[in-house]
């Protein structure tokens, strides 16, 4: 099967990864899945948990060289080996030793079978040039880094949050191994962010409507007056 | 109960004192946010994992600032010279590779570790050790070589601080736990002091 193939060759591939998830559920087409890319360890440890605590499936790898790996780009463009993988969002750092986030970004729009797979760019750095040029390549979003809950509530509930089937939460359907309380629902935060509260169900505005306060610029300027505590 | 409130409070206090001082910030309250029953362990992972790419990046630091001048040294003492010829030589060669425009060192890789440690001190919320990085990036831009050895012995210092004070934060809340409490969350804090 296509699957176990797949399966032994990420094995072989990302040492780093965890694969408690994939082995289940790995045809559970109700969660998003994300592929999160960062060089540094403690990066991937705390976007992995962000992802996990917002009901997405995810795989981190550390370098653009293997999410291409993963995606099967690197060596032939055909994705029949990863159809049960799925990847529905790309996040990835910026600044990465060998392939840089921008590099991956026109390596995935560069592709006829990736390219519509919606690719997020993270970094520390809050320079307005890189902004535009990730954004004018096809990036989705752009976040300043330290990502927090909040950020990553509001990407999927606007990518996510409506018309998709898979934005389907319902609590029956939770097949997952970790997660005992699935619903992302803020419990005790008093979060400065003003749209941080949205739940997972749909929210009626759309994605794109530029003067809301979901536009890629004001996001990141939003984010960026979060850390002045 | 009575050991659970003094602990809870003996926490609250320290933890307010650390984002007082800035040794902490908002996004370590993000990390606790992120911490539940699924995952207890998490603050704990990310701040060992954080310790020792830390480690690692100061050894490699050290080392990226410090073997031209090792190189120098041994090119002296293999000349034998006398003490006095010794010294004037190094600092000859001090004052040459501060003025000069070739510098040995090689800034952008060490301006990549920095980099590197300003984003991982960021991402566990250790604000003065990524404040320190900032200014370190500075002296390496500019490749001034002695901001550069000054910045990191204070960048070292900082995070030697921070990870006193982080241990000391994640005893104390194993010993609420112990102790049958629950960890008081940052948000919580005006309405224990009212208890």
């Amino acid at each position: 099967m296509a699957k176990n193939i797949v399966f032994s060759r990420l094995r072989k591939v990302e040492k780093n990864e965890r694969f408690d998830d994939d082995l289940s559920s790995s045809c559970d087409s109700d969660e998003v899945h994300v592929l999160a890319v960062d060089d540094s360890f403690v990066d991937r440890k705390v976007i992995e948990r962000l992802l996990k605590i917002t009901s997405c499936k995810v795989t981190v790898v550390e370098s653009g060289m293997r999410a291409l790996q993963f995606l099967g780009l690197d060596e032939e463009e055909s994705s029949v080996g990863f159809d049960g993988l799925k990847v529905d969002l790309i996040i990835t750092d910026y600044c990465m030793p060998g392939m840089t986030g921008y590099e991956l970004l026109k390596k995935i729009k560069g592709s006829s079978t990736f390219r519509e797979i919606p690719v997020v760019i993270m970094s520390s750095e809050n320079v307005l040039t890189r902004i535009d040029r990730c954004l004018e390549e096809g990036a989705e979003d752009f976040i300043v880094k330290p990502v927090k809950l909040s950020d990553v509530k509001r990407l999927k509930n606007y990518m996510f949050g409506e018309g998709r089937t898979k934005s389907q939460d319902t609590g029956s359907n939770k097949r997952k191994l970790q997660e005992t309380s699935p619903s992302p629902s803020p419990t005790s935060s008093i979060s400065p962010e003003p749209s941080s509260d949205l739940s997972s169900t749909s929210s009626p505005s759309t994605p794109r409507s530029p003067p809301s306060l979901d536009s890629p610029t004001r996001r990141y300027k939003t984010s960026n007056h979060d850390l002045n505590e | 109960m009575e050991v659970v409130g003094q602990l809870q409070k003996q926490y609250v206090d320290f933890i307010t004192s650390l984002f007082r001082e800035a040794y902490l910030d908002d996004q370590y309250v993000q990390l606790q946010k992120l911490q539940d029953d699924s995952n207890p362990e998490f603050v704990v992972e990310v701040v060992s994992i954080f310790f020792e790419d830390s480690e690692k990046l100061l050894n490699d630091l050290a080392s990226s600032l410090l073997v031209s001048i090792s190189l120098f040294w041994v090119f002296i003492l293999c000349l034998r010279p006398s003490l006095l010829l010794m010294v004037v030589l190094f600092f000859l060669l001090f004052l040459f590779q501060l003025y000069s425009q070739q510098q040995v060192v090689d800034f952008k890789k060490v301006d990549g570790y920095v980099h590197q440690f300003k984003g991982s001190s960021s991402s566990v919320g250790a604000q003065r050790v990524k404040n320190a990085c900032v200014t370190l990036r500075n002296f390496c831009e500019e490749k001034n070589l002695d901001g550069c050895s000054r910045y990191l012995n204070l960048v070292k210092q900082e995070f030697y601080l921070v990870k006193n004070k982080l241990e000391t934060l994640l005893r104390m809340e194993q010993q609420i736990l112990q102790a049958g409490g629950t960890v008081p969350l940052l948000e919580q804090v005006p309405l224990l002091w009212k208890q």
